[in-house]
């Protein structure tokens, strides 16, 4: 009976060969794809388990705080004037993941981020949980409340981003329709579910995108300050002339380039360029982009800012782009900032802070200083100068055109004892520009000898005006009123 | 404590033993035992305490009277078999000790992690790890009692019928009677209520059978070798001699149907199957028996929905996540495997609690999850060297009984461990049964020390020097004997 009683014994060391093999298959060969499983909830407790970090403003006022809870995942994630700071911050849920700063800082706020490792250390050689670290943020809890209250007090859909223009720093950074964070944050799996349901419901107006920095629009009119610093880099001054005419057919075809309402620039043949901008004089800007090419267009575009598909603030950041330019057609569409041009509200702000910085264009940074669970600062974020896009001479000749450019613009809320810089935008997009009201732009800053901030302001889809909506109607009462909230918070 | 005892001292077996050779008397390896059991022990009490440091309880000297009590146990298990095995195999009782240990501690984790939980029908968490050190004790007082009151092995023989009759009783009877006594638990029909004990006679029934079929097979085994047709090189056997094997048949089909509990009809029919061929050394018998079962399975498949939710979420468990009876169960347990990965979360660190029945049929998963690959490679090895140490002990037995009684414990544990961690593992579908030693339950654990006294018997029959069963007579020198004659018959 031996040799059956050895072959039982080969077939029992096969069935654990079987199960070792099924083992290294499941546990070690194969186990990412279970890991990383939607269903597999192991990873997010293990971090829920931990006392996440705080999302605090300039100010130190707490924006995202934790409470201890009873129930299995221990801490909720709560988040004080949740709609005004939703774009920044983001939501924490179990069920839908994390956007925002809750994304962007995720490892830090969770505590598995390499800088937060003797801290880690020290934890596990003490017996105390782990502990996230905590995000100071650069927003002004002011501006930013302002910028939010603005946008929504008449109910527009848009966005408000102010910069610090000497040093990058983000200001305000608001998008409307918002949301309230705490929703998606319950640990109730039902209310998440049916605020996720509404959220991102068709008619909802998107919410959850923050279009300061994930919407591309058209720049409009706002271009016209980027097209005339190329200008200036070319040699050409404040005083070169420009045609005056109200309307002009494109080259190559038949399609006309109006002025707004078609009305001529001035009363003579030409007009100069600080008239053109002044008076944002469509034909002007469109023989001012022919005349210097789509290359040189585009450097100056690059020097601004435009076509950077890696930039972090660190949420992540749509890339503008001037489009393709095909023909000389496109070229001078492009220079009055229609056609294919794209560019996110950050983005305006940006041109706006580096006008204001003398030319030099500081990176924008929403992140000014990560804290350790004991508060002590582990890293302060450092100004950074990514480049000059323009001269000082030619940034201060810019600036005082955009001074022009403000006395001309009307709308409500003018700042009293204060310059300002600006200029407006009146997008239009879509097929038919009679029937899509068009989106209202204004970038501006102030004050235009010693700007301390700089902003761009988008209202969506004309806000209250509807066709007749322009950015000085619209938007500039917006912008007057945010910078003013922090020149008067001084 | 812990050196190694000169061999055969104070064991009444060695002086009793053979005395025709002195100078070669076999050392009963009882202190290696002694030494190992140590070895476990320590290991057992080092989990321990990594569990109750990753539940962050206060560690106390407590734990490490714990440990000493479990040594003390397993000390008294060790003088037992001492007393009245001392030629046993000395590396199954260290193993089993350690298995055990584990899964206590393992069950004490589970409870720490359902700690306060209200299941839906208002009752709470009821620990158990208490009721399963109460059921060890109990389980060794049934292996010590078994080991004195069974000398020899071959007693068990001569009760084969009764014993069939009995098992198959004890098999079949929760199947077949009314709920209120036979309640139905998790879908199988296989408990037996009485006051406030519950019993599962299968478990005893699995050894009770095996005995019969042993002392069977030995008393007919002739009647097995005699060859029927030949079929495709294979001797089939004589139809009516297939009797056996048919009822075998019938019993798994009705328990399948009865008591819808998959492993153990599985786990029986291999059993048979294994015995029938090491008795009668005919591949022929198993490629005959996994023929039927094969077919049977089908049937089975075919007819019940039981066994068609079992195999669906075995194909796919995620795509049935969110039904009733469906792939939750062994997702969980994938989920924690590969969470776990190589190293383990660590014990204690782990999520049991998203397991069902982690405790129980799921506890593998659970040492997969906290000590990862490694440990639960670990843990396969013991079970295979402890059944490897059986099935060696049925090889070198001299008597047929118990070659195949041997044959058939060892690998029926090794069997049950294949069943029930392939299930866990998603290499078979998952038919729920217990993982010897480890789970919690008393039949299963009473049963399996039964279990493991009869190896020990067996082994020590096959280890102990063969004594002589009549005192020669004293015979004079060879060279004082008279010169005899012999002549060859005729």
């Amino acid at each position: 009976m031996n040799t059956p009683l050895r072959r039982v014994g080969m077939a029992m060391m096969v069935m654990i060969l079987l199960l070792l093999g099924n083992a290294t298959w499941v546990q070690v060969i194969n186990a990412d794809e279970w890991r990383k499983n939607a269903y597999n909830r192991r990873v997010l407790l293990d971090e829920y388990a931990r006392k996440r970090g705080l999302i605090t403003v300039a100010d130190g006022t707490v924006i995202a705080d934790v409470k201890e809870t009873t129930d299995r995942l221990r801490y909720l994630r709560t988040y004080n004037s949740g709609q005004a700071y939703a774009p920044v911050t983001g939501y924490l849920s179990v069920t839908y993941g994390t956007s925002g700063m809750e994304r962007a800082e995720n490892d830090l706020l969770n505590g598995s981020d390499d800088r937060l490792l003797t801290r880690r250390i020290s934890a596990l050689i003490t017996g105390r949980d782990p502990v996230g670290g905590n995000v100071q943020l650069t927003l002004n809890s002011k501006v930013q409340q302002t910028a939010y209250d603005q946008l929504t007090a008449k109910g527009f859909t848009g966005s408000v981003v102010a910069i610090k223009p000497d040093t990058g720093e983000i200001l305000a950074m608001a998008s409307t329709p918002s949301y309230d964070p705490n929703l998606l944050a319950s640990h109730d799996v039902n209310e998440q579910a049916a605020a996720w349901k509404q959220l991102t419901a068709k008619d909802s107006g998107d919410p959850l995108v923050n279009r300061a920095t994930q919407a591309l629009y058209p720049a409009g009119s706002t271009l016209k300050v980027l097209v005339a610093a190329a200008a200036l880099a070319d040699g050409k001054n404040k005083d070169t002339q420009y045609t005056a005419k109200g309307s002009i057919t494109l080259p190559g075809s038949q399609t006309p380039l109006p002025n707004f309402n078609g009305t001529p620039c001035g009363p003579g043949e030409t007009v100069s360029m600080e008239t053109a901008l002044a008076k944002s004089c469509n034909t002007a800007f469109g023989e001012m982009a022919g005349q210097l090419g789509a290359n040189k267009l585009r450097r100056q575009a690059e020097k601004f800012g435009f076509n950077d598909p890696d930039l972090t603030v660190p949420l992540v950041v749509e890339t503008s782009t001037l489009g393709p330019i095909p023909d000389d057609a496109a070229l001078y569409q492009t220079g009055i900032g229609q056609r294919d041009v794209q560019i996110t509200p950050l983005e305006n702000a940006v041109i706006a802070a580096t006008i204001a910085n003398n030319g030099k264009r500081m990176q924008p940074y929403l992140v000014s200083k990560i804290l350790g669970p004991d508060l002590k600062s582990i890293d302060d974020t450092e100004p950074d100068q990514v480049e000059t896009a323009m001269s000082t001479a030619n940034a201060n000749a810019l600036r005082d055109m955009m001074i022009q450019s403000e006395v001309n613009t009307g709308g409500e809320g003018r700042l009293q004892n204060v310059q300002v810089a600006s200029k407006t935008g009146t997008a239009e997009h879509g097929s038919d520009v009679t029937k899509f009201n068009p989106h209202a732009w204004y970038i501006a800053f102030a004050p235009a000898q010693k700007p301390e901030i700089a902003i761009a302001v988008i209202v969506e889809d004309g806000g209250d005006r509807g066709l007749g909506a322009t950015g000085g109607k619209v938007a500039a009462p917006i912008g007057r009123a945010v910078m003013n909230a922090y020149l008067a918070g001084r | 404590m812990g050196s190694p005892v000169p061999a055969g001292e104070g064991s009444p077996g060695a002086s009793a033993a053979t005395n025709t050779s002195p100078g070669l008397k076999a050392p009963t390896r009882r202190g290696t035992e002694l030494v190992m059991l140590s070895f476990a022990a320590g290991l057992v009490t080092l989990a321990l305490i990594l569990v109750e440091l990753n539940q962050e309880r206060s560690l106390s000297l407590r734990i490490l009277y714990l440990g000493l009590a479990y040594l003390g146990l397993f000390a008294c298990a060790h003088l037992a078999v001492r007393r009245w095995a001392p030629y046993a195999d000395p590396a199954i009782l260290p193993c089993v000790a350690l298995l055990n240990g584990l899964g206590l501690v393992v069950i004490h984790r589970i409870d720490l992690a359902l700690e306060g939980t209200v299941f839906p029908d208002g009752s709470t968490w009821d620990p158990v790890a208490f009721k399963q050190v109460i059921w060890t004790g109990i389980g060794l007082l049934m292996f010590a009692a078994t080991l004195k009151f069974l000398p020899d092995h071959r007693m068990l023989a001569r009760f084969g019928y009764t014993f069939g009759l009995v098992g198959l009783v004890a098999l079949l009877l929760p199947g077949v009677l009314p709920g209120f006594i036979a309640p139905t638990i998790n879908g199988a029909k296989i408990w037996l209520r009485i006051g406030p004990l519950s019993l599962q006679p299968g478990e005893f029934a699995k050894i009770l059978l095996m005995v019969f079929f042993a002392a069977f097979l030995v008393s007919k085994r002739d009647l097995f070798t005699v060859a029927g047709r030949r079929f495709l090189g294979m001797d089939l056997p004589r139809a009516r001699d297939l009797g056996p094997l048919f009822a075998a048949w019938g019993v798994t089909v009705a328990v399948m149907v009865l008591q819808k509990d998959l492993g153990s009809s599985l786990l029986f029919f291999g059993i048979v199957l294994v015995l029938l061929y090491i008795a009668t050394e005919r591949a022929a018998w198993v490629v005959l028996g996994l023929g039927l079962f094969a077919g049977g399975a089908v049937i089975a498949w075919k007819l019940f929905n039981h066994v068609q939710q079992r195999v669906a979420n075995w194909q796919d468990p995620i795509a049935r996540y969110d039904m009733i009876g469906g792939g939750y169960q062994i997702s969980q347990s994938l989920f924690g495997l590969a969470t776990g990965g190589i190293g383990g979360a660590g014990l204690g660190a782990g999520r049991p609690e998203m397991i069902p029945e982690a405790n129980t049929d799921f506890i593998t998963a659970v040492i997969g999850e906290e000590l990862g690959f490694v440990g639960f490679a670990a843990l396969l090895l013991v079970y295979m060297v402890f059944a490897l140490r059986g099935l060696r002990g049925a090889i070198s037995v001299r008597d047929s009984f118990g070659k195949l009684l041997g044959g058939g414990l060892a690998f029926a544990v090794c069997f049950q461990v294949f069943i029930v961690v392939g299930g866990v593992t998603k290499l078979i579908p998952m038919t729920g049964i217990t993982a010897p030693f480890l789970s919690y339950g008393g039949s299963s654990l009473l049963a399996n020390y039964i279990l493991v006294a009869l190896l020990l018997r067996i082994s020590a029959a096959a280890r102990a020097p063969q004594r002589v069963a009549k005192p020669k007579p004293q015979q004079p020198a060879i060279a004082d004997q008279h010169t005899v004659m012999v002549e060859r018959p005729k």
